[in-house]
């Protein structure tokens, strides 16, 4: 736009040119101090003494420090490995195996599949709330499959500090596998049917079809579900809240439990500063690389 | 791939389609389960529940567990039910949406038609807000909140969920946009027309999907959401999944579970029925959060 010195012709096409700019700067303002100008926030607020409310005094990497010897910080975290292990992987293991049947030409097939995938319309909390009392040993499963007669039957988990964890699992399966399926699904029916029947007239098995051909071919699928899954299960926070309230004791707690509850009912805000920014770091460590590629690929 | 058959070309034996059939019922049934038996006991009456069997029909069929639920369940100290914290969720996640949209639809016009140097880093800014953690921002939005005067009020959460929208809705309507033709674009241009014109006479007529998509989307996760509910809106301002909440974990008195179901499934209705209307469009929105182009 520096080409151009007469201004009187020009006041429109220069308008033209700023405009979309213009339209951008709100959001990029908006993102600039609620996004990358809190995050700033926050991690200048980890190195700091703030309890109750924030406070200035600089304490280096003291919050930290303590952080890593908490006893709930750790188990948070050791849960999250078991969570988001489990979590990911029947998961997928769930949602490829569907996907992978409902693409038999399944008769009922529109049927199926919204089933498969309603849970991921509710609220986790809304999830939460129908596992805790199908779990429930007094009033749920245990005691309906001991009323018909199978006097035996016990399951509970969701009152065992040590299997407790295993009940957000399932009930975070429920939820999420169906959303998986769809992802596959629409993976699946993107591969090139010419291929496979080529295969076939080699006369390559269903298994060597699946394992050779179409499985390499998901790959992108299997991306996508790996990060949407492992974002998901870092800010799993509701589902705990509505199944187990972080319980018994806090042997479900998980770092996104903790932070809530060190920050707003402990008054350690410095440590519960210091607990996001580990959190944000997991993440970031997942989804930047992802983005790059993904937004590089567009070039 | 657009001459292609949609179905595999895979072939299965009859008896492996059996298995198949059963395998699918199977999951159908784990997916409806728990669901199902909620609304089922919801119309039961209390004493039906803790002495009998959950899977049962009801014996006295009863719709007072949904009308305390709703009118004069314990929410907190109030004798209020739910229908109060209903409005506040709908007041809430519609002027949300219907901003958080706007926006996007113009963010997503400028990074495909009007791109300018540094509008990809612009708009790699706005993705990956899409994916922190909340967490990071409770603390300095709690702040700000205070400051503005609107903290514990449903104002308060609408400029929350819409900061927070952005990054999603401008995602949608980039990736839509990207294979909208720009050669129709700079014909208008040619033409005279002006970049407000163009997007009013042009892009948005083509829209509908999307803007369906980023409807869909956003709400589901408006309505859904409990973190920025649970910090930011205090008592009588509190979104229905709070309230919700609040209902089940309450620990005074009797465990009324025939009135928490009722009461769950009243937080879920409105996303289900955006669902059972509107599946498709859910299903694309779930594709553009994951699958970029």
């Amino acid at each position: 736009m520096a080409a151009s010195t007469d201004t009187g012709v020009d006041l429109r096409t220069r308008l033209q040119t700023w405009l979309p700019k213009l339209v951008l700067a709100p959001s990029l303002a908006i993102m600039l101090v609620f996004v990358y100008g809190f995050i700033a926030f926050t991690i200048y607020l980890s190195f700091t003494d703030s309890r109750m409310l924030p406070s200035f005094g600089w304490v280096g990497w003291d919050n930290y420090d303590r952080l890593f010897r908490i006893r709930e910080w750790n188990t948070a975290l050791s849960n999250l490995a078991v969570f988001a292990v489990l979590y990911i992987g029947i998961s997928t293991l769930i949602g490829l195996t569907l996907a992978i049947l409902l693409d038999q030409k399944i008769r009922g097939e529109g049927v199926l599949r919204p089933i498969f995938l309603y849970p991921m319309a509710l609220s986790f909390i809304v999830t939460g709330t129908a596992w805790k009392w199908f779990l429930d040993p007094a009033i749920g499963l245990e005691n309906t499959m001991q009323l018909w007669g199978w006097d035996s039957f016990s399951f509970t988990w969701i009152k065992d500090r040590e299997m407790a964890i295993y009940t957000v699992v399932i009930a975070a399966v429920w939820q999420s596998s169906g959303f998986v399926m769809a992802m596959f699904l629409a993976g699946l029916r993107g591969i090139d049917n010419e291929i496979l029947k080529a295969a076939q007239i080699d006369g390559a098995s269903n298994w060597n079809l699946y394992r050779r051909i179409i499985l390499p071919q998901l790959r992108p699928a299997f991306l996508s579900a790996f990060v949407i899954l492992s974002h998901l299960a870092i800010k799993s926070y509701d589902l705990v809240i509505a199944l187990t309230g972080g319980g018994p004791g806090n042997a479900t707690a998980l770092p996104a439990t903790f932070m809530y509850s060190y920050t707003f009912t402990r008054n350690q805000m410095g440590i519960g500063a210091a607990s996001a920014v580990i959190m944000l770091m997991t993440i970031a460590a997942i989804m930047v690389p992802y983005l790059y590629a993904e937004l590089k690929e567009k070039k | 791939m657009a001459v292609a058959s949609p179905d595999t070309a895979i072939r299965t034996s009859r008896i492996t389609r059996v298995f198949i059939y059963l395998f699918l019922l199977l999951f159908a049934l784990f997916y409806l389960l728990p669901f199902g038996i909620m609304l089922v006991n919801s119309l039961k009456p209390l004493s039906e529940i803790t002495g009998g069997n959950m899977i049962a029909l009801p014996q006295d069929w009863t719709i007072a567990p949904w009308l305390s639920a709703w009118s004069t369940a314990q929410i907190g100290v109030e004798p209020t039910g739910l229908r109060p914290y209903f409005v506040n969720s709908l007041v809430m996640a519609i002027p949300a949406v219907v901003l958080s949209t706007m926006v996007g639809a113009l963010n997503g016009y400028v990074l495909t038609k009007w791109q300018f140097r540094g509008s990809t880093i612009i708009f790699g800014l706005l993705l990956f807000s899409c994916f922190i953690p909340f967490q990071i921002v409770l603390i300095p939005m709690a702040r700000i909140l205070g400051l503005l005067d609107i903290a514990g009020s449903t104002p308060g959460l609408i400029l929350v969920h819409f900061v927070y929208g952005i990054g999603f809705t401008t995602l949608y309507f980039r990736n839509y946009y990207a294979a909208f033709p720009t050669e129709l674009v700079r014909a208008a241009q040619i033409d005279g027309a002006g970049f407000f014109q163009i997007f009013w006479r042009i892009m948005l007529p083509s829209s509908g999907p999307i803007i369906a998509v980023s409807f869909i989307w956003q709400f589901t996760n408006i309505w859904n959401d409990f973190l920025f509910g649970a910090s930011f809106a205090s008592g009588g301002s509190a979104p229905m999944t709070v309230a919700l909440n609040n209902l089940v974990n309450s620990s005074t008195g009797v465990r009324e579970y025939n009135v928490h179901f009722a009461g769950a499934i009243m937080a879920a209705a409105p996303t289900l029925l955006v669902y059972i209307v509107a599946g498709r469009y859910f299903v694309r929105g779930l594709m553009a959060g994951s699958v970029k182009g």
